[in-house]
């Protein structure tokens, strides 16, 4: 489903993100990426979503291969998977459920489909009560949960989390985490980039390490090998 | 394009100031280009008043059968850059002689003028290459003495409408540049203001034809609304030259329409490439 294959990304300016990352992300997987702040965990979420291409090496996302994608194929790709970000970046000026509508309407999704769609995410992440609020007035764990309901509103087959917890307190982490769970369970593949240990230790989950752009860990190295030599 | 169409409002409503010195600028942008084509356009009409009275004058050998002077006039009249000929009589020479030169009138006591073929040429026949040919031709008849048709000032004449085409052409690409440079500015500035919405667009799936159409609808109505101003300023310059200084032509309907087309074309142009710009950095 996601493959990484021998993969550097290096900035003109702050030199080489990832050196040589393989890695294999299977269907339904829940994967948390940890390491350093500046250890290249952004930067590999952003390969995922083909915001950044590789400098060397490739990327499949879906049948989509990062080597010579079109700014076309990455539109469609995108609709295909949801992100979230440590800051939300929601529209200060919508609403709860104008926010999550915008992800259908800019993809022409059909109007009748909008109100129940957004309906239904909001349902999802146990907001149907502040469909009306504005981000600023809602708590942070709430504004993070409108931001999982618009990557959810178009049924993706993963959902990229980049520290989504970061700007949270403990309780609002621990809502956002088992959201993440139930999203999940319900077949949606998670890639989260995290500091958070505690949370990495308590979930039992599949875990990534990275230092200094290269994987130094992965709990399911010796599946996840086999998979990318064998599609290679 | 309902939802281009309800962000293009969302901009203008977000930033109305913004949007207010947009089509300004815009405005007064398109007025200086608005105010050179006045001039251009009154120019081109005084001399395209004078090039309408071009004409070669014939004059023909004293005693000249009716017969002969007739024949020839049909015969010039079938030339294809001829629109109009017309036979003088030295009496009738006499009469426009005085006429025209009123206060020397009594000089020209006799019928001393000699009899003349006028000759008008149909519009884009009035350049000196075809007014020289036809006079030649002209010349070529036995009984004509002499062939007149000004052609000093038929050279200038064109030199003049040629350097006014060549400014005006020159001048008219520089203020539509600046026109675009200063439309694709203000643009700019409204794709900044919105660079959350844009990156939050992409990253859901919205195709780059489909964030740039409410920045172009955008460009187009700033574009409309500034062309609109730059004409009702143009109008009430024209109104006050005419009243002060010298009658002047304004555009006509079709020129005015072609004007404001011509803005909505820069507002989408400066648009479209402020967008293009940011959406191949991001």
């Amino acid at each position: 489903m996601i493959r990484f294959q021998h993969v550097y990304k290096e900035y003109p300016r702050t030199g080489l993100a990832l050196q040589d990352v393989s890695l294999f992300i299977g269907k339904g997987e829940f994967v948390f990426f940890t390491g350093p702040s500046g250890a290249g965990k952004s930067s590999l979420l952003k390969l995922t979503y083909m915001e950044e291409l590789p400098t060397k090496g490739d990327v499949w996302v879906a049948g989509v291969r990062a080597k010579g994608v079109k700014r076309r194929e990455v539109a469609k790709l995108r609709r295909k998977l949801g992100v979230v970000f440590q800051d939300f970046r929601l529209l200060e000026d919508r609403t709860a459920e104008a926010n999550i509508a915008f992800a259908l309407e800019v993809i022409d999704a059909p109007r009748t489909a909008i109100g129940p769609k957004v309906a239904r995410a909001l349902a999802q992440v146990g907001l149907s009560a502040k469909a009306t609020s504005l981000p600023s007035e809602m708590s942070g764990g709430e504004q993070q949960r409108v931001a999982i309901a618009r990557a959810l509103v178009n049924d993706p087959f993963v959902l990229i989390a980049d520290e989504p917890t970061g700007n949270l307190d403990e309780r609002a982490t621990r809502g956002v985490f088992q959201l993440l769970r139930d999203i999940n369970a319900s077949g949606t593949a998670v890639m989260m980039a995290t500091h958070n240990l505690e949370l990495v230790r308590r979930s039992g989950y599949r875990t990534i390490e990275i230092n200094r752009g290269q994987v130094v860990f992965d709990s399911n190295e010796a599946e996840s090998k086999k998979k990318v030599e064998g599609l290679a | 394009m309902r939802l281009a169409l309800r962000e293009t409002m969302i901009g203008f409503r977000r930033a109305p100031m913004l949007s207010a010195l947009s089509i300004t600028t815009i405005a007064f942008s398109l007025f200086a280009f608005g105010l050179f084509s006045l001039v251009a356009v009154n120019i081109r009409k005084t001399l395209s008043d004078v090039e309408s009275r071009v004409e070669i004058r014939a004059f023909l050998a004293d005693g000249t059968a009716v017969e002969v002077v007739s024949a020839a006039m049909g015969d010039i009249g079938a030339f294809p850059e001829v629109s109009r000929v017309e036979y003088v009589s030295p009496d009738s020479a006499l009469a426009r002689a005085r006429a025209e030169l009123g206060e020397f009138k009594d000089v020209f006591e006799s019928a001393f003028l000699p009899a003349s073929i006028d000759v008008r040429m149909r519009e884009g026949h009035r350049d000196p290459a075809s007014l020289r040919t036809i006079a030649g031709r002209i010349k070529s008849f036995e009984f004509v003495d002499d062939v007149r048709y000004g052609e000093d000032w038929v050279d200038k004449l064109y030199r003049i409408r040629n350097v006014a085409t060549a400014a005006g052409v020159i001048l008219g690409l520089a203020f539509a540049a600046v026109a675009v440079i200063i439309i694709g500015a203000t643009i700019r500035m409204a794709v900044m203001a919105r660079a959350r919405e844009i990156s939050i667009m992409r990253l859901v799936g919205a195709t780059d034809a489909f964030i740039r159409r409410p920045f172009l609808i955008e460009g187009f109505l700033k574009g409309v609304l500034g062309g609109l101003l730059a004409l009702a300023l143009t109008w009430f310059a024209s109104v006050v030259i005419s009243r002060n200084f010298v009658q002047t032509e304004f555009f006509s309907r079709g020129l005015a329409s072609l004007g404001i087309i011509g803005g909505a074309v820069i507002g989408v142009l400066g648009s479209s490439l402020s967008v293009g710009r940011h959406l191949r950095k991001i």
